[in-house]
């Protein structure tokens, strides 16, 4: 009897394979959680300003720094206008922003770092070294600097945070290439009489996709706080325009009267979405460069 | 004819890994390549095969010395050579299905048209299913992905087979496997190959005549038939 309990219990290999189908309801467990709450950020700005015909910008003096309830979920700020109507808002400015910046950072990163990686020798070592240039300057100083040409508004800014941002991802891609242009694939691929644009078409930028992919997401949070920064300093959104920065920064006295709903809800705005936002890349980033499980186990 | 004269080649011009090589195929020669590893045979490979440019020497393609290299040498030449790897897992691009993977060749020098029905062909000589050519390179084996690999090579009908280490990976009957594909399609092609190995006994078996590393990289070129 002893024997059967052990022999049932501490099975050599039971433990390995109840590993694989844990760790799978957990990712998926992950991604699904993620995916709904993407979902619902893309539906509550996509859907919320046309449905919803209250005017996010309606001053109530009587009502300010109201507490939440039923009326008002989030509560007001300091002139009395509604918080969950402003956190919808901002969310929808401050994403557009973060998104818009990413994604043009990125595709510079990624086509300047890919050139260098690809094409190697001298232009490699000129682009490296601009790059180099570019990022000893204090990037909040230099986007500070670009912002300040243009009149506040939201492109400025996205203009400012994308061309201060591509940096690191141009140094990734670079990197990634570098190791995938020495593996044997390439050399099978030239030898099957692949140009070199098609290696680097082919081969290459599919091979770095999920690293760029996945640092444009990383990069939205960072491009969110950026504006924030930038909006405090006066240079980014006008004030009114309402962005989770420009909520968070008209907060800051309240907070210190007692008064925490006017910054907690549009940092729970922030950290919630692109918390949600990694955790999907992070999926998509296995789904697409996939190991074998024995790899990944190790 | 292919024949390597006075070749340095390596990765660093001050450091060269490969030493005034010199080695001689006859058309349609098998000829085993034998060295420990790290001496600098898969760099004379990887040079033979047109892959990678000689800081010195020459390289003459049928008494044609190969010209306008560039980091590579011009493709009409580069597809005049099969190559298969030691390492499968790293000479299959990962995202390729197999199907895929065997037809890039044809797709990269702009066969579309052969392409259906020349990956039949050559899963059925390589040995490979129809299930198996729909995988992605993690979903099979090492020796199923070799097979691919060694279809790839194939795919262009080359005139010379380089095969650095293509067995060392693989189990008995996969080597066999696969060195029976390799011969046949000599037999039927006539193409010439180098094999690049540090195991005596099936390079001596497997070729028409095998040449240690000492004396491809001695001062003076090996005569042929030695």
């Amino acid at each position: 009897m002893a024997d059967t309990a052990v022999e049932n219990g501490i099975r050599p290999g039971t433990v390995w394979r109840s590993a694989g189908p844990a760790r799978r309801s957990t990712r998926t467990l992950r991604v699904r959680v993620s995916a709904a709450l993407v979902a619902l950020t893309v539906l509550a700005v996509v859907l919320v300003p046309p449905l919803v015909q209250l005017d996010q910008q309606a001053v109530d003096l009587a009502a300010k720094l109201q507490p939440p309830s039923w009326a008002h979920p989030f509560g007001t700020d300091d002139v009395g206008r509604d918080l969950l109507l402003r956190c919808v808002y901002g969310l929808r400015v401050s994403l557009l922003v973060g998104v818009a910046a990413a994604l043009t950072a990125t595709v510079v990163g990624t086509a300047v770092g890919a050139t260098a990686g690809a094409v190697g020798g001298w232009v490699d070592r000129g682009i490296m070294r601009l790059v180099d240039t570019v990022s000893s300057v204090p990037h909040l100083l230099l986007g500070i600097f670009i912002v300040a040409m243009f009149r506040p508004g939201v492109w400025p800014v996205v203009v400012s945070v994308a061309l201060t941002h591509w940096l690191s991802t141009a140094r990734i891609v670079r990197a990634e290439v570098l190791s995938l242009r020495s593996r044997p694939y390439i050399d099978a691929a030239v030898s099957g009489g692949a140009s070199r644009w098609r290696v680097a078409v082919r081969h290459l930028l599919p091979g770095v996709l999920p690293q760029a992919a996945l640092a444009a997401v990383l990069m939205v949070p960072h491009a969110m706080w950026h504006e924030s920064a930038l909006s405090f300093l006066g240079l980014g959104l006008p004030t009114h325009t309402a962005s989770l920065g420009t909520l968070i920064q008209t907060a800051r006295g309240s907070l210190l009267a007692g008064q925490w709903w006017p910054t907690l809800f549009p940092g729970l705005f922030i950290i919630v979405p692109t918390l949600a936002l990694a955790g999907l890349a992070g999926a998509w980033r296995e789904r697409i460069n996939p190991r074998r499980r024995s790899e990944l186990m190790l | 004819m292919l024949e390597l004269r006075a070749i340095t080649a390596g990765y660093d011009r001050h450091a060269p890994v490969v030493r005034n090589a010199s080695l001689t195929l006859a058309p349609g020669e098998a000829v085993g390549l034998l060295g420990p590893s790290g001496c600098g045979k898969s760099t004379l490979a990887r040079v033979a095969a047109l892959l990678h440019r000689p800081d010195s020497g020459t390289l003459l393609l049928d008494g044609v010395p190969v010209r306008h290299w560039r980091h590579r040498a011009p493709r009409e030449l580069r597809t005049a050579f099969g190559v298969v790897f030691q390492q499968p897992r790293l000479s299959a691009d990962p995202r390729l299905r197999l199907t895929d993977l065997i037809a890039e060749p044809l797709r990269a020098t702009g066969r579309r048209a052969e392409i259906p029905q020349r990956v039949a062909e050559l899963a059925t000589t390589v040995g490979l299913t129809p299930d198996l050519l729909g995988r992605q390179p993690h979903e099979v084996s090492d020796g199923q992905l070799q097979r691919a690999c060694l279809a790839r090579a194939l795919v262009l009908r080359p005139r010379w087979l380089v095969c650095d280490e293509m067995t060392a990976m693989l189990d008995a009957s996969t080597t066999a496997a696969l060195v029976a594909v390799v011969e046949e399609y000599r037999a039927t092609t006539g193409a010439g190959l180098l094999t690049v190995g540090h195991d005596r006994t099936l390079l001596h078996r497997w070729c028409d005549r095998t040449v240690p590393w000492e004396a491809v990289c001695g001062e003076e070129p090996v005569p042929a038939g030695s």
